[in-house]
This record gives C-alpha cells, structure tokens and sequence, in this order.
C-alpha cells in the first residue's frame, strides 16, 4: 500500500513538478476562456441565421452543423494541423487549435441553440413584432433568453465536453495540463504527475457535473 | 502498413516529420513547377498516394469500427445495470455508483486512456494500447448512460412500482417490466447522442498508438511526405459517422423528449 502510495501520490515529485503543471493549467483555462466563448458566438449566429427560415441557407447550415459533428474533434485537429501546411500556408499551433475547436463547438452550441429556438411558440415572436419591435429586438429580448433558458443543461453540458476536450491540444504539444504532466511523467519516471492532473481536473468539472445532474434529473421530472 | 514505423500521436510536434522537412525535397520540390491547383491536387488529392495507402486506412476503418461496436457493447449494459442498481436505494452501494458516475464524467476521456496506459505500468498492470483504450471509453460511456438511465427511471412515477408490487410482483420484475421498459425509451435519445461522442472517442486511440484509422492516415501521411491519406482518413470517418449523426437527428424527433 505504502508503495503504491509512493508511486501514485509521490510527494516530493509533486512539489517538483507543481509549477510546470501549474503553468500547463493556465495554459487550459487559456484555451477555455478562448474557445467557450467563440464557439457560442458561432452557435448563436448559426441558429439565428436558421431561425429566418431560408430553405437554401438552413440546407447549408444544416450541412456545416453535421458535418462537423460527424468529425472527432482530434481528426479535424491533426488535419488542420498537419494538413495546413501542404498548402503552403503557416498556421501558428495555437491558431490550428482555436480553428479546429471553433468549427467543432459552434456546430455543437449551433444545434443545441437551434433546438432551444424551436421549443419557443411561434406566437411569441408574433405578439413581439406586433409589439412594434424590430425582428432583431424581438430575437434578442423575447425570444433567446427563454430559448437560451430551456437548453441551459444541454449548454452546461456542452461547455463541461469542451473544458475536456482542451486536453486533445496535447496531441500537438501545446503546451496545455495534459501535456505538461505526460512530460513530467516521462521526465520523472514516475505518474504522480498524471495523477495529479487528474485530480485537477476532477476538482474543476465536478461541481459542474454534479450541477448537470441536479438540472437534467429537474427536466426529466417535468416531462 | 506502409513502410517506417507508427509512432504514437502524442508529443510529437511536428514530428509526423518527414512532411516538413520533404516540403523542400524532391516530392514537393516537383510542385513548384506546378499550378497552384495541381499542386493543391498533387498534394491531397493524390491517386497514387491513395493507391498504396488505402489497405492500411481501410485496416483503421475496421478497427475504429470493431472498438466502437465493443465500447457500446460493453458500456451501455454496464449503465444499465448500475442504475438498476441504484434503484434498489442501498446507500454505500448508491454513493459508490454516484462517485463512479461523477468521477469518469468529469475526467477527459483522453486522461483516463493516458492514465490506464501510462500509469498503471508503473504497478506492473500493463494492458495494449487496444484494451486501454476500450477499458477507457467503456467506463466513460458507462457512468453517462448510468445518469442517463437513471434520470429516466426518476421520471417514472413511483406509483407504477407500487401497482406493481400491489399485484404480487418482486421487486426486482416491477423493474424490469415495469419501469424499465418507460425509462428506456425516454433513454434513447439522449444515449444515442453519448454514443456517437463516445465512438468518435476511439481517435484518442490514436495517441496511445492504436491502428485505428487516425493514426493510419498520419502514419501514411508521414511516411508519403503527402496529405492525400490524410483526406482519406477523413472521408472514412464521414462514412462512418454522417449516418450516425442523421439517424440521430430522426431519433430525436421520432422518440421527441418534450421539457
């Protein structure tokens, strides 16, 4: 016990390696507060964009939302990655990152917004515009914040999937917690690091899972 | 496979390498000469590329494939079973699941396979980069559809339960034929959603240097010093999941989960 203790929880590598990982968890909540934020402009302006209700437009936006969602995030990252450069262009790492989550997160957010649109009466936008309120004003003060409020759990939810998915940025060695602590470990030989990263990330996504449960348990009820 | 050898995805910066270093070499240096639009070509389009390559990006596509089939075979039995479980309202038994739930929602997928494959040697517990990656997914698909599960089971009325044991039943076939089969169907949804994510996971494999068809495709690019496996690489996990994605968008309004 006492030697899987000094495997896993070795505190003298843990004191080694803590400001490096602390650095690699700036870097994550970098790279969170970046791509969180993009992702749900674009999924918003996808979902406003369909809620005008263009066949043709809706068609293409329908066609970007899946496509992407088709795609693991780690593919369209490699590709942009490694593919990018054949055409001669440079794409700085960080740039290849944020591009490759903005495509993934806003086809996510786009769809869950559409969805919260949809599940608001058609006669609320009606009564609004009768109101003497602009297309725009309606949407903006009617409309989204009731729709935005119905899908809060899918968005929670959606935003905990990509606090996660920030780890796969390891994959080109930005230099983000995951990768920090793959580095410590092999610089150490030893997976404390790991370990603790782990715990980081667990002591950061609980209270929102736990939060996710309490608010899908409520919606379910209600059905 | 290709010639050289597979390297595991992670840390390797640039180093899928050669495709850098030959951008000035003799297989691109042949591009300058080009159009813009055939080098473009040349360089993801290749039918010479795609000629030798598509045996070992077909080999990922059964793998990635065979792992996802294994994954939900594995996973959503095992939610089930947990949330019947917790059913049955016995506390250390409940606390236990509910941990079990929580902790592999919120771990990144990708940390558990690191740690299954890079830690857990380190006490002598070494599995294949295969089993660390179905061992990893399975648990993470498994805590979602146990929560999933199990909001669908809370959304049964417990006067259903009742009526059952009212009439005789056991405890254990009011579940299973009584609330399950409601809980089940409000499930689906929600579970085919988890199950296109979880299976689009399997590309982590690629980082632990699983064959899967990511890792194929980069392999392949590397080893070609040319992007055309890359796209093939793509266009196979299109085929796989964008009927997927479509027979989850008809789920969604077949099984339509009203709040």
């Amino acid at each position: 016990m006492d030697q899987v203790f000094q495997v896993f929880f070795n505190l003298a590598i843990i004191e080694r390696v803590w400001p490096f990982l602390l650095a690699g968890l700036g870097m994550t909540a970098l790279l969170s507060l970046l791509v969180v934020p993009l992702g749900l402009l674009g999924g918003l302006a996808v979902a406003m964009a369909h809620s005008r209700g263009h066949r043709r437009l809706n068609w293409l936006l329908i066609a970007y939302v899946d496509f992407f969602r088709a795609f693991p995030p780690l593919v369209l990252l490699v590709l942009i990655y490694f593919g990018v450069p054949f055409l001669g262009i440079d794409l700085p790492k960080f740039a290849a990152v944020g591009l490759a989550f903005f495509l993934n997160t806003s086809s996510y957010y786009g769809e869950i917004i559409r969805a919260g649109i949809e599940s608001i009466p058609r006669g609320q936008m009606d009564a609004a515009l009768s109101s003497g309120l602009r297309y725009r004003q309606a949407m903006l003060w009617v409309i989204l914040p009731q729709a935005l409020r119905n899908v809060l759990p899918d968005l929670i939810g959606n935003t905990v999937e990509v606090i996660k998915l920030t780890t796969i940025a390891s994959v080109v060695a930005l230099p983000e917690l995951l990768n920090n602590a793959r580095l410590a470990q092999s610089l150490t030989y030893n997976p404390s690091p790991i370990v603790l990263a782990a715990g980081i990330y667990l002591v950061i996504l609980w209270p929102l899972v736990r939060l996710l449960s309490r608010l899908e348990h409520k919606s379910m009820a209600l059905h | 496979m290709g010639e050289g050898q597979k390297a595991p995805l992670l840390l390797c910066g640039r180093g899928l390498g050669p495709v850098a270093e030959r951008r000035e070499g003799e297989g691109i240096g042949q591009a300058k000469l080009m159009t813009p639009l055939e080098r473009f070509v040349f360089s993801f389009f290749n039918a010479d590329v795609a000629a030798r390559y598509w045996p070992d990006i077909l080999q990922g596509f059964l793998l990635t494939t065979y792992l996802g089939l294994a994954v939900i075979a594995a996973g959503i039995p095992l939610g089930l079973l947990l949330a019947s479980i917790r059913s049955f309202r016995r506390l250390p038994l409940n606390a236990l699941i509910v941990i079990f739930a929580d902790v592999f929602r919120a771990l990144p997928p990708l940390m558990v396979i690191i740690i299954l494959f890079f830690a857990f040697p380190y006490v002598d517990i070494s599995m294949n980069a295969f089993v660390a990656t179905w061992i990893a997914l399975t648990l993470v698909l498994a805590a979602f559809a146990e929560e999933i599960f199990w909001a669908g089971i809370l959304s049964v009325p417990h006067g259903q339960l009742e009526a059952a044991r009212a009439l005789g039943l056991r405890r254990i076939h009011g579940l299973v034929f009584i609330v399950l089969p409601q809980a089940v169907r409000l499930a689906i949804p929600p579970l085919t959603n988890r199950m296109i994510a979880i299976t689009k996971g399997t590309a982590l494999g690629s980082v632990v240097a699983l064959h899967e068809i990511l890792n194929e495709a980069s392999s392949a690019a590397s080893n070609s010093g040319n992007a055309t496996p890359m796209m093939m690489g793509a266009a196979a996990y299109l085929v796989l999941f964008v009927p997927f994605v479509l027979f989850g968008r008809w789920v969604e309004t077949r099984f339509a989960w009203k709040r």
